[in-house]
């Protein structure tokens, strides 16, 4: 089984966003005749040779693997638009441009099952991970500004991926900068030593049993 | 759909939101994703999808029979494992679900056991908590190191006597930070019991909250953790 994940920081497991990114909508364009598909997941088809008909990722890469279909890149994945993206995301320092939730995965899984139906196979990759790079830069510098006033970070158009990366090290830090903040933290500075545990302070507990 | 920024306690019925999903072409498998993520990040046990679990068994059973009677009616095999891979993503997704509350009840088997979270689990998860998870933890706890402690450090809940509340209870962590997207507008939320942390939630937006300001916004289905 696809690696269950650990619940505590890492909530969803690098193939666990994969899964959920399979689940997106593409195009293909099939070379055999069938019958409409009513699965649990939705109603696909029915399908005929050489006209175009959507359906989610894991179907297309499925019939892809078999020969059955091409798959359409989408729209989003032009050399054009790409570039249009990147110079963007080079300009704003701040804010991250609106690509597809699961744009890393979907593209990773085109460049792996598909690679045969993406015009301009290269440059489209090597756009893909200078975005990718330029974006997670990003990220960490946004890192460097959490503070203990921090209650909320607002990261519009952040990727599910980049969500998931990034996860483990903003939690630690806003909790962490949450918990000293606290003005029960301030007030009472924590006595050291066998004083017995003070139950009427519901403050900051004691962690007797570090989980 | 511009829900009103003002009554934010509306709280929407399991049949109301089933009929609306239905209504926006929202599939079963749909619901149970959005199930599995929040409740994959969600510190603590959310309400148990009792009606969503139950369409989605049935639905995978109704294909495992029709995948079995395509197979013997020697139906195309690329049909069939198309149908399998099917099945399988919602079986998975079915399964984890399932899992991951089984190992939140395991993990805080006492404070939900003792709180209204209690509530939220379903007869079988309430039974897996109460005999397979309480009553053996405590009987080994007890058999191996508690029987063995002077008095007054034998609790299972308690450090000792002279602790006035159950303190020896691990319990979730709400203060914790989560990732969520919202899907509408929400608009001015009040992160802070002082009130001086507002955010504007705009639809489709993307932020790092405490998990316990948004808490409400979670089980009413307004906010997705992701």
């Amino acid at each position: 089984m696809a690696g269950q994940s650990n619940p505590d920081l890492s909530v969803f497991s690098a193939p666990e966003v994969e899964f959920l990114a399979e689940d997106e909508m593409v195009e293909i364009v099939p070379n055999i005749r069938m019958e409409a598909l009513n699965m649990i997941c939705g109603d696909f088809g029915p399908f005929f040779p050489q006209i175009a008909s959507k359906v989610p990722l894991w179907l297309a890469v499925a019939l892809k693997k078999r020969g059955k279909c091409t798959i359409r890149t989408p729209e989003w994945m032009s050399v054009e638009r790409l570039t249009q993206v990147l110079e963007a995301e080079r300009e704003s320092s701040r804010e991250f441009q609106p690509l597809p939730f699961h744009y890393v995965e979907i593209s990773r899984l085109l460049f792996d099952h598909a690679h045969d139906d993406i015009p301009d196979l290269y440059m489209v990759r090597s756009l893909i991970e200078d975005i990718r790079d330029v974006r997670f830069h990003k990220v960490e510098t946004g890192l460097e500004t959490i503070s203990g006033r921090t209650h909320a970070v607002k990261l519009k158009n952040l990727s599910a991926m980049e969500v998931n990366i990034v996860r483990p090290f903003m939690v630690r830090a806003l909790q962490a900068f949450y918990r000293h903040d606290s003005p029960q933290m301030i007030q009472q500075p924590r006595t050291m030593g066998g004083s017995r545990p003070q139950a009427v302070d519901r403050g900051p507990r004691r962690d007797l049993r570090p989980r | 759909m511009a829900s009103g920024s003002g009554s934010g306690s509306e709280r929407w019925s399991e049949d109301l939101e089933t009929e609306v999903a239905m209504a926006m072409g929202t599939t079963d498998v749909e619901l149970l994703k959005r199930a599995w993520r929040n409740e994959k990040a969600a510190p603590e046990i959310l309400q148990f999808e009792a009606a969503l679990v139950l369409r989605a068994r049935e639905q995978i059973q109704l294909l495992e029979e029709t995948v079995e009677e395509f197979t013997e009616n020697g139906v195309d095999d690329l049909v069939v494992s198309l149908y399998q891979m099917d099945l399988d993503r919602s079986l998975f997704l079915l399964r984890s679900y399932l899992r991951i509350r089984l190992q939140k009840i395991e993990k805080y088997m006492i404070h939900i056991s003792k709180t209204n979270l209690w509530n939220r689990l379903s007869e079988q998860e309430q039974r897996f908590a109460k005999s397979r998870c309480t009553d053996i933890m405590e009987k080994h706890l007890e058999q191996s190191v508690l029987s063995r402690l002077p008095y007054g450090y034998q609790s299972i809940l308690k450090q000792s006597i002279s602790s006035e509340e159950d303190d020896m209870v691990p319990e979730p962590q709400l203060d914790t930070f989560v990732f969520c997207k919202t899907k509408h507008a929400v608009g001015a939320f009040q992160l802070d019991d002082t009130g001086d942390e507002i955010v504007d939630l705009v639809a489709d937006d993307l932020y790092v909250l405490r998990y316990k300001s948004i808490r409400g916004l979670v089980e009413s289905g307004r906010i997705d953790l992701v």
